[in-house]
């Protein structure tokens, strides 16, 4: 560690700095969907790891291709698959736009709080997400069981004369997603309101803009990136939520983390389900890098 | 000073936090419910926390996510920290997109994809290399790779907003250049760090998903100990762990950044005194 030590770092030090999250999100986070791309190719079969090589040998020792489509193939023609995408990026649409109602007037009404306040709310709006996410979609379950408290409630008041059918629904499904995801969507949202220029709202009222026509002509517009940014940081998870749709929803809510879920623990199809994995994944392709290109924007500023 | 705040928006406010807080506080209430089904209040009664004591299973299963969370978000805090340093500091190198797109896609690509994925590689890997065998190690490596990405998104921004000056001044002075960083830099960002390996700590102490996939058969981790209770049906000694996990969280987070507040506000203090 003389001269020659301070020499390297100083010429090439910061590669130390560069190659181990480098290398290791490689080999740990892309390098995984080469071989789920490559497992989709093989065919499922009863040994350790239980499906087959692309390349395999006949007797006489020469390698041959053994790569299928089979298992895209049947994505194709087994109904459940795109029954289960269609109904996956259905429930995430609405359940994104009913995050987005709910959480949008939350943050403008936090952008407009004391800035002591605000510093509060933060805080508190956040705290939810650091708690156990499996956690508070079990507390949600015991709300709204069929023998849950908000049926209790209501019973009792007399606003109806049996219980509501809430678990087991889209709505259990809609309601676990916004319940679980809203913290995701009021922070960027609000984040994007407090940097928003108040002035341009007093110009916009000194030139005759009722309050309402000023938020539309003027807040909204410029509040877009924090919608794309909260409605993606909502949507792409929920297309692919796992827990809320088993826990909240009944057996005709096919989601296609569960299908996917079932498809390797149930069936041990392991082509299979990689085959629906990286199909999935060009699905989500164009979301994924729309939120990317917000985010690298973001970090340029 | 801003005007008050309208009642329209208070009240929206009240009722979204309302929204956020009161199934926690429902399960809290449930969980010293003396009766064992759902909605019927028994009277109060502290039984399920002592079954939770009692519980063998749930002790290991505690154990084991508490050991594999401090090591995860350990490994996430050097490795998304390194990557943040690279990415705000160092403008222009080989790899940079592909550092960028990695340290950011775990933040939205859904957990079942990751898991599935990261299985296949682990399988792969020991077939080819006989390592890592499943069980801790992977579920670590795994908890690892998406937790870095919570912490690079926390130190960056915190690093964009450092002077880059303070570094340049102490190495006018003679430090080098790590010295200044160490110097300078370190307790400035020191806040995000500690925030940003106590959200990596809960992340891994919550998953689910990913663990399910790559952990092998006898690594259950808690949250996998939970899922199979709740799935079985009502269980009270779930309501007693989710009010102590709740809890325990809850009370750190909030030390946590009361403390970090507090160190901040001395900072600025000593800025102002020093002339800063």
């Amino acid at each position: 560690m003389g001269q020659g030590w301070a020499r390297f770092v100083a010429r090439r030090g910061r590669w130390l700095i560069i190659l181990p999250p480098l290398l290791f999100l490689f080999v740990f986070f892309l390098i995984p969907f080469g071989f789920a791309l490559k497992i989709s190719f093989g065919e499922a079969a009863l040994r350790i790891p239980p499906f087959t090589d692309l390349i395999g040998r006949v007797a006489d020792g020469h390698p041959v291709w053994q790569g299928t489509w089979a298992s895209y193939r049947y994505l194709i023609t087994d109904d459940v698959y795109l029954v289960s995408v269609f109904y996956s990026v259905r429930t995430a649409l609405i359940a994104t736009l009913l995050c987005l109602l709910v959480g949008y007037p939350m943050a403008y009404a936090m952008s407009r709080a004391r800035k002591s306040t605000q510093n509060i709310l933060m805080m508190v709006i956040i705290l939810p997400f650091w708690t156990s996410f499996l956690l508070r979609v079990y507390a949600l379950e015991s709300l709204i069981r069929d023998n849950g408290l908000v049926n209790a409630v209501l019973l009792q008041w007399g606003v109806i004369d049996h219980p509501l059918r809430m678990m087991h629904t889209s709505f259990a499904i809609y309601l676990g997603i916004v319940y679980s995801y809203l913290p995701f969507m009021v922070l960027p949202l609000y984040a994007t309101l407090e940097k928003m220029d108040r002035s341009l709202l007093e110009a916009a009222s000194d030139l005759g803009s009722r309050p309402w026509r000023a938020f539309v002509d003027v807040t909204l517009p410029l509040s877009v990136p924090g919608i794309v940014a909260g409605s993606m940081l909502v949507f792409i998870p929920a297309v692919g939520e796992y827990v809320i749709p088993a826990l909240l929803g009944g057996p005709d809510n096919l989601m296609i983390g569960r299908v996917l879920w079932d498809e390797f623990f149930g069936n041990h199809d392991w082509p299979v389900a990689s085959a629906v994995a990286i199909a999935f994944l060009v699905l989500l392709a164009g979301p994924i890098a729309i939120h990317q290109y917000y985010h690298v924007r973001q970090e340029d500023y | 000073m801003e005007q008050r705040m309208p009642i329209s928006l208070v009240t929206v406010l009240c009722l979204g936090i309302a929204f956020l807080y009161v199934p926690i506080l429902v399960l809290i209430g449930y969980s010293f419910n003396a009766s064992a089904l759902g909605s019927v209040w028994g009277g109060f009664s502290t039984q399920w926390y002592v079954a939770l004591l009692e519980d063998a299973q749930i002790r290991k299963a505690a154990l084991l996510s508490l050991k594999i969370a401090f090591a995860s978000s350990t490994g996430a805090l050097i490795l998304g920290t390194l990557a943040s340093i690279a990415l705000v500091r160092f403008a222009k190198f080989r790899g940079r997109f592909l550092l960028a797109g990695m340290i950011n896609a775990p933040l939205v690509m859904p957990e079942i994809i990751t898991g599935i994925t990261q299985l296949l590689l682990f399988v792969s890997m020991l077939q080819l290399l006989g390592w890592p065998a499943r069980g801790v190690t992977t579920v670590i490596l795994s908890h690892i790779a998406f937790c870095s990405a919570y912490v690079a998104v926390t130190v960056q921004s915190r690093l964009q907003s450092t002077d880059l000056s303070l570094e340049e001044a102490a190495m006018d002075l003679g430090a080098t250049r790590v010295r200044a960083f160490i110097d300078t830099t370190l307790p400035i960002i020191a806040p995000a760090l500690l925030s940003s390996w106590l959200l990596s700590f809960t992340l891994s102490l919550d998953d689910l998903v990913i663990s399910s996939f790559v952990a092998g058969p006898r690594s259950n981790t808690l949250p996998m100990v939970i899922y199979s209770k709740v799935k079985l049906g009502v269980s009270p000694d779930v309501n007693a762990m989710a009010s102590v996990i709740i809890a325990g969280v809850g009370a750190c987070v909030i030390l946590a950044s009361v403390l970090m507040r507090r160190a901040e506000r001395r900072r600025l203090l000593e800025e102002q005194a020093a002339g800063i």
